[in-house]
């Protein structure tokens, strides 16, 4: 289902501005701190009555301001993860999980409980409190609480900011299954690049209340400039594969993509299963010939497209690699040592990936 | 007779005392609760004149909220006068004594439950309407459910209230035995008549052992209500 978003919306001195439309799956919106990323959600589950809207999910507006139309936000049906859970800390989980399913009409219900339960790994959670329940738990409740209600768009704003790296790695996998299996939009708000580069289908850039990008993600995702100074070391490129192959031998997965192959350890699921490589400018060295007798698995083939400044020492050199991106960050020393310009011939040393899938093991 | 048997009329005071607290404390619980929760999280024109109005009777001497109440609700005041010819009379009787005890108690009860409302946290209650639940269930489901050991303690400290409420129950209703004389004006009638000073102290036992009761049993269900919404 289509989203459709166009906002205008002063809070002080502060002017939110921000218009995108995303076909499906996973919009992330990214932007540093203060950027207007929690705004733009508020905005859209009608928290906050904005100067200007119109949004859309599909062929249901919820706010026109310029037609009058202002849906309240209990008949949105907008399911709205919020950073900190707020799970009711009156309820059990039962009763938390079962509070929207309440609300909603029974001819508009389409969330299966059990699936849910059991997609989210909460189903033996039901009788505690969520005073008792880990950070992880209780945002995994959280989102359980808002899929049940069946709504037609889900709001996730920073769900795993509050949590440590190992619950991260916990929830990660949940969220990659919801994106794939539960067929709403939804709106993933984030500053983290490895996240949204994770998780994203469409990537909406905020910064300082603008939008400074839009578009799918592996798009977004070479445009480094994008990238904040805190995150810089995260940024890199995304590209989109497949399983070809297990080894079971040296226990090896084959992706493979139009930018070449792809070796990863362990399995990662039968022939054909959608796997996201993920492969950051700083892991990437760049040789002009073929190189041999190295240990680096994944060598990719391109030309050089574009070489853009990355400091005072550093270029990044965007290589086109069969029409997917790669890029790598190198010193401008040795840019300019091997003489490369746009439209040079060179090997990409893929030193290392990241990958994820629905069958992908978190690790 | 022993010391724990009791006249005819004291018992009634007991009596008479425990049904007047009782009614007013549950009496003016839904309006106090509207009142709270008006004053918690609504702005409008007119809030610092109803926060006045509503804390006037802690403040302002008990006679002089007793001797409006006698303006405003007896037989001939324009209150009185309306409510009579639905049968419905305050002055004199112990309804008045309830109405006089609800006044006197209700800023206690507001202001309690006034600052639990506060204490409520607006993100649940955002979280709620965003689940689909109208301001109508959000204050049903999430805001009151939260803000019950505030309603509890307001709930006591205005039986408590009532239960010695002393001048303006005697400006507005007298000391009717048998229909308006409470524990604290039987004690005072006691005490102004030669031989009283034993019944007055009977009564002053019953009036603290009340006091103490209604104390412990808040503090048992406040503590139960807090474990259970405690985050």
């Amino acid at each position: 289902m289509s989203l459709s978003i166009d906002v205008r919306h002063r809070l002080g001195s502060f002017e939110l501005e921000a218009a995108f439309a995303s076909a499906g799956g996973i919009t992330a919106v990214f932007g540093a701190s203060g950027c207007g990323k929690t705004s733009l959600v508020n905005i859209i589950a009608g928290l906050i009555r904005p100067d200007f809207a119109r949004i859309s999910v599909g062929d249901t507006v919820l706010v026109d301001t310029a037609r009058g139309i202002d849906v309240p936000p209990h008949q949105r049906r907008i399911g709205y993860v919020f950073q900190e859970a707020r799970l009711f800390p009156h309820m059990t989980v039962e009763s938390n999980l079962a509070y929207g399913e309440w609300f909603t009409p029974k001819a508009q219900r389409y969330a299966a409980r059990t699936q849910i339960l059991d997609l989210l790994g909460i189903a033996h959670l039901l009788k505690r409190r969520p005073r008792d329940l880990s950070g992880g738990e209780k945002q995994r409740v959280a989102i359980g609480r808002a899929l049940l209600a069946s709504p037609r768009l889900l709001l996730m704003d920073e769900p795993l900011a509050s949590l440590d790296a190992a619950r991260k790695a916990e929830i990660m996998p949940y969220l990659e299954r919801l994106r794939d299996e539960v067929k709403i939009p939804i709106v993933y708000v984030s500053h983290s690049v490895a996240e949204v580069m994770r998780l994203a289908t469409d990537v909406a850039v905020l910064s300082q209340g603008k939008l400074a990008a839009f578009g799918p993600a592996a798009e977004i995702a070479q445009r480094l400039d994008l990238v904040p100074d805190d995150e810089r070391e995260e940024g890199g490129v995304i590209i989109d594969m497949q399983v070809a192959a297990h080894d079971a031998g040296f226990d090896l997965t084959r992706l493979a993509s139009g930018a070449g192959d792809i070796y990863v350890p362990g399995r990662l699921g039968p022939e054909g299963t959608p796997a996201r490589v993920r492969i950051r400018a700083r892991d990437v060295m760049l040789a002009l010939e073929e190189p041999r007798n190295i240990s680096a698995l994944n060598i990719l083939r391109g030309t050089v497209a574009e070489i853009s400044s990355a400091g005072p020492s550093s270029v990044n050199v965007r290589l086109d690699c069969g029409g997917a991106a790669v890029v790598a960050r190198i010193t401008r020393h040795s840019a300019s040592a091997m003489g490369l310009a746009p439209g040079t011939p060179a090997f990409a040393v893929v030193k290392a990936v990241s990958v994820s899938g629905p069958t992908a093991e978190p690790h | 007779m022993t010391f724990f048997s009791l006249t005819p009329e004291e018992w009634e005071a007991v009596r008479l005392s425990l049904k007047v607290a009782t009614v007013a404390m549950i009496a003016s619980l839904p309006v106090g609760i509207a009142v709270a929760w008006l004053l918690a999280r609504k702005e409008f024109w007119g809030k610092s004149l109803l926060n006045g109005i509503v804390h006037l009777p802690l403040v302002m001497p008990p006679v002089v909220t007793g001797y409006l109440l006698l303006l405003t609700f007896g037989t001939k005041g324009p209150v009185g006068a309306f409510l009579a010819q639905f049968g419905i009379v305050f002055a004199f009787r112990w309804t008045g004594a309830a109405l006089a005890c609800a006044v006197m108690g209700f800023p206690l009860l507001v202001r309690a439950i006034r600052l639990s409302i506060e204490a409520v946290d607006t993100k649940l209650e955002a979280a709620s309407s965003t689940l689909g639940a109208s301001a109508l269930w959000v204050f049903l489901t999430v805001t009151l459910p939260l803000t019950l050991p505030g309603i509890i303690a307001g709930m006591i400290l205005c039986f408590a209230k009532a239960m010695g409420e002393f001048g303006a129950t005697i400006t507005f209703v007298s000391n009717i035995p048998g229909e308006t004389q409470t524990l604290p004006t039987a004690i005072y009638t006691l005490t102004q008549v030669p031989g009283g000073d034993a019944g007055a102290l009977k009564l002053t036992a019953i009036s603290i052992a009340i006091s103490l009761g209604a104390l412990l049993i808040s503090e048992f269900l406040a503590r139960r209500a807090v474990q259970r919404i405690a985050a």
